[in-house]
């Protein structure tokens, strides 16, 4: 029985094999191919930020392609090759030894944290440079892979600037996450810096991203007078939670992440949303460089910007300035190239400290002021 | 004092909102000794019905809000009744003979199916309740209690009355008791049990929805998800107050809010910051296994053997 | 003998066919393959349902990993932590299984799917005050398993032959799926089996012919836990990076369904299933493609798809072939029902 079993799971293999080798694109009419690979999650909870992750990253090969790249005197084509996480760790995996078999000059993603981590071991035993547009964990950068970089302001980078931030609002200040690797992260990052700042933490209470009930929670914050509360989490929990902060009658200030800074946050907390304030890594678009300009080619082609897909497309031009500078197309010259990186894009500077973090990034804070959502002021994290 | 008495409202009305949920899932166990899993999904399903039907009358029709989410419910309801029934129809009465086993996983598998089937009609996104029902707040004490929070609070209340009138003064609830007790015996005596096994799900279902609607309308939002959890906290609530029991689960649900609303509130302070509300969702699971283990009659149930 | 080649090659002819990508799906299918089949233990032999096996897999995940990574500086050698692995998990599986004795099938559900929930909270909320997990943050740098100082992370030659690290971990993972399977089989065939087939069909009348009900349910939870603590070392190896996001309960539900898909109680069924739903969401991960290439956009996500079609097919198996694809024996007859008329009708049976 079993035997049999797994005689025809070799004969469906071997079948597949076959099939596959049929398909195997070859195009080299004396045309150099940089395959760029570019993973997020393309379906599941996330897919609307991972496309719009992969739209940026597409729209930057678009524009490189039309413009002509030239590697060691050829003319070069850039690849991009799309693929799809799940924001699944294991996936994760999977997709990153996918882009490895494929020999790509560099990567763009992951688009979190969770997935970015374990796929940067794979890339850095490769010897492949990995660019995440959007991964803020601290770890990321820390594991001391040369492979590793961003380009967007990490967790202790946005923390640092929040938890200051919420030291000026208030000298009371009670922090909630969601017990996610991004809110918990966010939110001991923000404590830190309060503290730092002179602020005292009166309460730490946690949720979980799933969670819809915070009234024990905010009754116990209550009970402490707090003046500032700091939420590190998602917007489906920032709403109800100021709702339901409201309904207490609990008159401090609060504050949130990113996760808290978007539209769908106004959308869920309508009237009730007035006056909240929230962080955004980054400058606010119609500030950013080209951010005008990147926004109508971006909205011509996809449709609205979600969150991240500048910060793809800037990756994108990074990784290939980097295999043009090497002019090679040979990972490790390559290498060598980006960390030197010295590039003005849409987001701002980019420039890669000796982590891979970026150097100097700016965090943006924003409040909501009828309805919408408006810049208060933009701060330099002084990135390490 | 203030503090203390708010987190006591805020446990009764959590816990209104189980006991609703857990009313459904004590009587299809107390007839059909099953865990109805997809109860819960029931619950959110209603929930999701009566929000598309509240979002398309809601800017178009000029009238008061109870009216809307009144409209809301009336559709959401034969909606779930249907649902429950075809539950019941097609997954679980072909497996009354099969052992124990088969009709749980099957039930799992309705869960699951119900939970996706949503996720692919209403989207992943969070599903906003317009905000037209009142928020006037009432103080007492100190404490600040809501006009909804009062309506769910006593809704559950009588809906508990409603079904143990049902249960003990008609004859239908004669014949749902007999069809509990015993079967075959009920058979003989006239008892068309599966009628009587379909109307239990479809009077839990409707329940089921009522409750949807109103845990939507509480915390301003729907989501496909949000039946897992409210049935898995909805039939803690059944086992403690005693499953099969309706004012047990009532009496279980209210306990297990106040438990989790005190417990996240204090559990900080008492174990000096080395426990916190990181641990809120423990808390159901962990009364559960106690219950089970030392009273799996639960609070209010009657000692039988081998129930469980 | 031939079987024995080809499983030997496998991952050559799939590394030349399809890429060493499937190499790695191999080597995962492998993982889930133990994995089922220690479920099948409890689930199959025993016939009771477990809604939160995955706290096992969990358990020796974080166990390999707080010993074997930076995270506390620990880099214990694996012939150590994979027994180490095997009997904590043990021991979690009898932790679970002691205060569940008396309840049955489907408290039993409630109460092992609220077990496996609370290893996966505790898991991400042990970071403070004192930072074991690091909380939802994860592990990483993991140490690659390493057998007698040859670390399976990296790629070696060995007679001309170059071996990846995936198939390196394909060779480690498929003797422990061999060695897992051929226990399974005698134990089947064993008395405690017969004992477990005993109290799965009639506890009161199993209890009646002498068998010690309580030691032998808990050796079929400690043997099914000491089976997914293997695996989840074995995958905190491989993976080099774990989080509890990594241990949720779909996952439990996923395994439940390979081995029900599969037909519980068998060996063979439940590798099947193992390996069809591993593969089967790569196999989706195409028809999204196909839905981009065609429509330009997702009508429907296999992500949700492919969890639709899981609800589905639970229901499907149990209406239509509760035995599963390939039942055993002695399910095959179990499952006999004759659909003969329903009314009057006995309500579910007390029994069982």
């Amino acid at each position: 029985m079993t035997s049999r079993f797994l005689a025809s799971i070799l004969v469906a293999t071997l079948g597949l094999s076959l099939s596959a080798c049929g398909k195997k694109p070859e195009t080299s009419n004396g045309e150099l191919v940089i395959k760029i690979g570019s993973v997020s999650p393309l379906t599941g909870p996330q897919s609307h930020l991972g496309k719009d992750n992969e739209n940026g990253a597409r729209l930057a090969v678009d524009e490189l392609n039309a413009k002509g790249v030239m590697i060691g005197g050829k003319k070069a084509r850039i690849e991009l090759l799309s693929e799809d996480d799940a924001a699944d760790p294991k996936t994760a995996t999977i997709v990153a030894q996918r882009l490895i078999d494929e020999k790509v000059a560099g990567v763009i993603g992951h688009l979190n944290s969770g997935t970015s981590i374990p796929a940067s071991k794979l890339y850095s035993d490769a010897g492949i440079a990995q660019i995440s547009p959007s991964a803020t964990a601290v770890k990321y950068t820390a594991q001391g892979f040369k492979t590793a970089f961003r380009v967007m302001t990490n967790d202790a980078q946005q923390g640092r600037v929040v938890g200051t931030y919420a030291a000026k609002l208030g000298k009371k200040i009670a922090i909630i996450d969601d017990r996610s690797a991004y809110g918990q992260g966010l939110a001991d990052e923000v404590e830190k810096a309060a503290k730092a700042a002179g602020a005292e933490i009166v309460a730490r209470e946690y949720t979980s991203d799933k969670a819809t009930d915070f009234t024990a929670i905010l009754t116990a914050i209550k009970g402490k007078d707090a003046d500032v509360i700091f939420f590190g989490g998602m917007d489906p929990q920032a709403a109800p939670m100021v709702q339901q902060m409201k309904r207490l009658g609990i008159t401090a200030q609060f504050l949130g992440g990113d996760g808290a800074q978007t539209a769908e946050f106004l959308h869920l907390a309508g009237a009730d949303g007035e006056g909240v304030i929230a962080s955004n890594p980054g400058l606010p678009l119609a500030s950013m460089p080209g951010g005008q300009a990147f926004e109508q080619k971006f909205t011509a082609k996809y449709g609205k910007i979600q969150n991240y897909s500048p910060y793809a497309y800037d990756a994108v031009m990074v990784m290939v300035g980097a295999i043009q500078r090497a002019n090679s197309l040979d990972p490790k010259l390559s290498l060598a190239e980006l960390e030197k990186t010295d590039y003005s894009g849409v987001t701002g500077k980019i420039r890669f400290d000796p982590k891979g973090d970026l150097a100097g990034g700016n965090v943006t804070l924003y409040q909501v002021k009828n309805g919408q959502w408006v810049p208060l002021e933009t701060v330099k994290s002084d990135g390490q | 004092m203030d503090i203390f008495l708010q987190q006591l409202i805020n446990g009764l009305v959590l816990g209104s909102v189980y006991a609703l949920v857990a009313l459904g899932y004590t009587m299809v166990y107390g007839i059909l000794e099953l865990i109805n899993f997809a109860h819960g999904e029931v619950t959110m399903i209603g929930a999701m019905v009566a929000l598309s039907v509240i979002g398309a009358l809601v800017g178009h029709v000029a009238l008061p809000g109870v009216v809307i989410v009144a409209m809301g419910v009336l559709v959401a309801v034969p909606v779930c009744m249907l649902l429950g029934f075809t539950i019941e129809r097609v997954a679980y009465r072909p497996l009354r003979h099969a052992p124990r086993l088969a009709p749980l996983i099957t039930a799992i598998g309705v869960s699951i199916l119900l939970q996706n089937l949503a996720m692919i009609i209403w989207g992943r996104e969070y599903v906003k309740f317009p905000p037209i029902l009142s928020s006037a707040t009432h103080q007492v004490a100190g404490a600040t209690i809501s006009d909804l929070q009062i309506f769910i609070l006593v809704l559950s209340l009588l809906i508990m009355a409603g079904l143990v009138a049902l249960v003990q003064k008609t004859k239908l609830g004669r014949a749902m008791r007999a069809t509990a007790q015993a079967p075959q015996v009920a058979a003989l005596m006239g008892v068309n049990v599966n009628s009587v096994i379909s109307l239990t799900f479809i009077i839990g279902s409707a329940i089921a929805a009522i409750a949807g609607v109103m845990v939507a309308a509480y915390y301003g939002l729907a989501h496909y998800y949000m039946g897992f959890m409210l049935g898995l906290k909805a039939f803690t609530a059944a086992v403690l107050g005693g499953i099969g029991n309706l004012a047990g689960a009532m009496l279980g649900g209210l306990l297990l809010g106040v438990i989790e609303s005190l417990g996240a509130g204090y559990i900080g302070d008492i174990t000096g910051g080395f426990m916190g509300s990181n641990y809120q969702d423990v808390f159901a699971f962990f009364v559960l296994i106690l219950v089970l283990v030392l009273r799996p009659s639960g609070l209010l149930g009657e000692q039988v053997g081998e129930r469980a | 003998m031939l079987l024995g080649v080809l499983l030997a090659a496998l991952p050559f002819l799939v590394d030349a066919g399809l890429g060493r990508t499937w190499v790695r799906i191999l080597d995962f299918t492998l993982l889930y393959m133990m994995l089922a089949l220690g479920l099948n233990i409890v689930v199959g032999y025993a016939g009771l349902l477990d809604l939160g096996y995955i706290a096992f897999y969990a358990v020796g995940a974080y166990l390999y990993a707080l010993l074997a990574s930076p995270q506390f500086g620990l880099h214990l050698p694996f012939w150590l932590l994979l027994p180490l692995g095997a009997l904590v998990a043990g021991l979690f599986g009898m932790l679970l299984g002691a205060p569940t004795l008396r309840l049955r099938g489907d408290y039993l559900a409630i109460v092992t799917l609220g077990f496996g929930e609370i290893v996966r909270i505790f898991m991400n909320n042990l970071n403070a005050p004192v930072n074991i997990t690091n909380g939802p943050q994860g592990i990483s740098l993991i140490d690659p398993i390493s057998i007698a100082g040859v670390s399976l992370g990296q790629t070696h030659t060995f007679a001309g032959i170059e071996f990846s690290s995936a198939h390196s971990y394909y060779y480690l993972f498929l003797a422990l799926t061999l060695l897992v399977m051929f226990v399974s089989m005698r134990l089947q065939d064993s008395r405690i089996g017969r004992a477990w087939a005993a109290i799965r069909e009639d506890e009161t009348a199993a209890e009646a012919m002498g068998i010690n009900t309580r030691n032998v349910k808990l050796l079929a939870f400690a043997m099914g836990a000491s089976f997914g603590g293997v695996s989840g070392g074995l995958f905190a190896g491989f993976q080099g990076f774990i989080s509890p996001e990594s241990f949720n309960l779909l996952e439990s539900i996923m395994i439940l369904c390979m081995i029900v898909l599969g037909g519980m109680g068998n060996i063979a069924g439940v590798l099947l299933g193992a390996f069809l739903l591993t593969v089967l969401p790569e196999a989706l991960r195409s028809i999204g493609d196909f839905q981009r290439w065609y429509f330009n956009r997702i009508i429907v996500d296999p992500a949700d798809l492919r969890m639709l079609l899981f609800g589905l097919a639970l229901v499907l198996m149990m209406l239509f072939r509760p035995q599963g694809m390939i039942p055993s024996a002695q399910r095959r007859r179990e499952f006999k029902h004759d659909d003969a008329p329903q009314e009057p009708a006995p309500l579910y049976d007390q029994q069982k």
